[in-house]
């Protein structure tokens, strides 16, 4: 049996009267990459918010690498989040700082490493996602939004993280750049022994890369599972976001 | 794995070679010991690498090992490397995929370059604001001719906004430049016996210059920050551009509202300012000479002639001018990241108030040469 990376049981979330979650329960294992999937507005987000302390859910237990969420304590929450990387969907660099001052400060501010292997790492980590070794000294405002990405990757990765939480990682990518971000994905998962949680809409990725993924409608968590295993499920939920019968993904 | 015991290394040296022999969990948190050893350490002729005991590894533990590999080639010496596991060969494998260049960090330029560079941005950034002024007023003529195209409500909205709300502040800063003035002044006055003047250092003081200036320099860091912060936010959503691409122009539907709101609301609160200010200062008198209230006014009636306030509230739609373009020009100059919205609404407050000083002295040698 695989370690559970997160458990999520019996998770109520609600924004004033509107309900989000509707007691949903989910499981990530080691070393898998995961999808959070669903339509807009299906609470895939949310739950990801949750996930990585941004959010409180309204009742329910979330359980990441052990640390219970809602009895956590700042201290463990410290420890916790410097064993995860975010990638937000907008990429979320500090403007005010170049690239390479983006990956530095979490080395400055978590470590104490000598100078010289701080800057060899961040040109590790920016090699390592595909930016040309120049792109440390521009700033964010200098970007194009797939070198954003993966700026951003890569000041995700600097703590070389047990989990890696993306948030549409390939949204507004051009096709072959996406293919190129989910195979760096899975590489760096097979390599890194990563744990990946992702929201994402992109049926290549959900088709190629994705292991295993929760599918979120009606405030529920409506299949859970491989790709094949949720296909063989007949439900009006399934059956709109995979298109069957129509065109997209036949079982 | 979970027993994370730290990085070591062990240097056994021989006669020809180093042993390094590396154990323990070469991840980020426990590098730091080692990498300081590394630091300080001598090698012999070559250095041999001891790997098979490293029980877990990371991208900053190869990261360490390729740096000093690297740095002890410099001096000359070679290294091995024994015992490495298929994983930490395949991650070897993905972070040094291609080969690293050496790369210098980009040079900062000579401060003669900067000096030179920045007074030709500030020319050209004269020439920007003055086309910009032309726009907006070929806009105006076209919105002229159309006045249906006015936007009454945004007007409104901008007048209680800028005017109505800004009321309280200007009461507070009126009034305590009233009681400093009239502090002031009163202590030297009495030396002469004079303590009467005081009704007209007041009166004339505060309607010609200081209650607009005062009132100037709090609506430029009241209104016209949030005119910059208003149009920079927009800007940075692409509201503006939306709105172009739907045919709203932005100068019609966002820069004349505000100019004039801000024409309409200033004199307006300058007369405030006026009324609050003299307030202040016939407190004091009262307080410190004992001229009453009804005395103050009877001598005030006398000896402040209307040009005065008159002067002091022309004043005040020139100013507003010059607000409200200043700052709704530096909402628009924000650009998409969001540091810009800050250092630009700092340059509109800036800009604006020096802007209003400079506007003042010009109306004060003007009017004095016109024995006004």
């Amino acid at each position: 049996m695989k370690r559970i990376m997160i458990e999520a049981r019996d998770i109520v979330t609600a924004f004033g009267e509107s309900i989000i979650h509707d007691h949903i329960n989910c499981t990530v294992y080691e070393n898998e990459i995961y999808a959070l999937l669903g339509g807009s507005g299906s609470g895939k987000s949310t739950l990801l918010r949750e996930m990585i302390l941004l959010q409180r859910p309204q009742s329910g237990t979330l359980k990441v690498l052990d640390f219970d969420l809602e009895t956590i304590t700042p201290l463990e929450a410290q420890s916790l989040r410097r064993q995860w990387g975010v990638l937000f969907q907008s990429g979320a660099l500090y403007s005010s700082l170049s690239v390479g001052e983006n990956i530095a400060m979490l080395y400055h501010e978590n470590t104490d490493l000598p100078p010289k292997l701080i800057d060899e790492l961040i040109a590790l980590k920016i090699d390592l996602v595909g930016l040309p070794s120049h792109a440390r000294y521009l700033y964010p405002s200098e970007l194009s939004g797939g070198m954003i990405k993966r700026a951003a990757l890569a000041r995700a990765l600097a703590l070389d993280p047990k989990l890696l939480f993306l948030d549409e990682p390939t949204s507004g990518l051009d096709p072959l750049s996406s293919r190129q971000f989910d195979a760096l994905i899975c590489e760096l998962r097979d390599l890194l022994g990563l744990t990946v949680v992702m929201v994402t809409h992109d049926l290549d990725t959900i088709h190629h890369s994705i292991d295993r993924f929760a599918l979120l409608g009606d405030k529920k968590v409506v299949a859970e599972g491989t790709l094949n295993e949720v296909l063989q499920i007949n439900h009006p939920i399934v059956n709109y976001f995979f298109q069957k019968g129509s065109y997209g993904i036949e079982s | 794995m979970q027993n994370s015991t730290p990085a070591k290394i062990e240097i056994v040296d021989d006669v020809s070679h180093t042993l390094l022999q590396c154990r323990g969990v070469w991840t980020l948190p426990h590098l730091n010991h080692v990498a300081y050893i590394l630091e300080t350490l001598h090698p012999r002729a070559s250095v041999i690498w001891d790997v098979s005991q490293i029980d877990e590894i990371d991208s900053a533990g190869i990261a360490l090992w390729q740096l000093y590999t690297r740095s002890f080639e410099q001096e000359g010496i070679e290294s091995k490397l024994v015992g490495v596991k298929q994983d930490q060969d395949q991650l070897y494998k993905l972070l040094y995929s291609k080969p690293h260049e050496a790369l210098q960090p980009p040079k900062e330029p000579s401060w003669l370059f900067i000096l030179g560079r920045e007074t030709h941005q500030n020319v050209l950034g004269i020439g920007k604001f003055l086309a910009f002024l032309g726009e907006a007023f070929i806009l105006l003529l076209y919105t002229l001719l159309h006045p249906s195209q006015i936007r009454y409500r945004s007007i409104m909205a901008h007048i209680y906004a800028t005017g109505a709300t800004a009321l309280p502040i200007i009461a507070l800063s009126s009034f305590l430049i009233g009681v400093v003035v009239a502090y002031q002044s009163i202590v030297q006055l009495q030396k002469f016996g004079a303590d009467i003047f005081i009704v007209d250092m007041i009166g004339i003081s505060l309607t010609r210059e200081l209650a607009p200036l005062i009132t100037a320099i709090v609506v430029a860091g009241r209104s016209g920050s949030a005119f910059t912060a208003q149009i920079g936010a927009m800007k940075m959503t692409q509201e503006i551009d939306a709105m172009k691409t739907m045919g709203f122009d932005p100068f019609t539907f966002l820069v004349w509202p505000r100019v004039f709101a801000l024409m309409i609301v200033m004199p307006l609160l300058i007369f405030f300012a006026d009324l609050i200010g003299i307030f202040g200062g016939m407190v004091i008198a009262q307080a410190q000479s004992h001229l009453s209230f009804s005395e103050f006014i009877h001598r005030l009636q006398g000896s402040l002639p209307i040009k005065h306030y008159i002067i002091g509230i022309v004043k005040g739609p020139f100013f507003a001018f010059l607000i409200a373009m200043v700052s709704t020009y530096r909402g628009f100059q924000v650009s998409l990241n969001t540091e810009s919205i800050g250092l630009y609404t700092t340059k509109s407050v800036v800009n604006s108030i020096f802007l209003v000083i400079a506007c003042d002295a010009i109306f004060s040698v003007l009017l004095t040469e016109l024995k006004l």
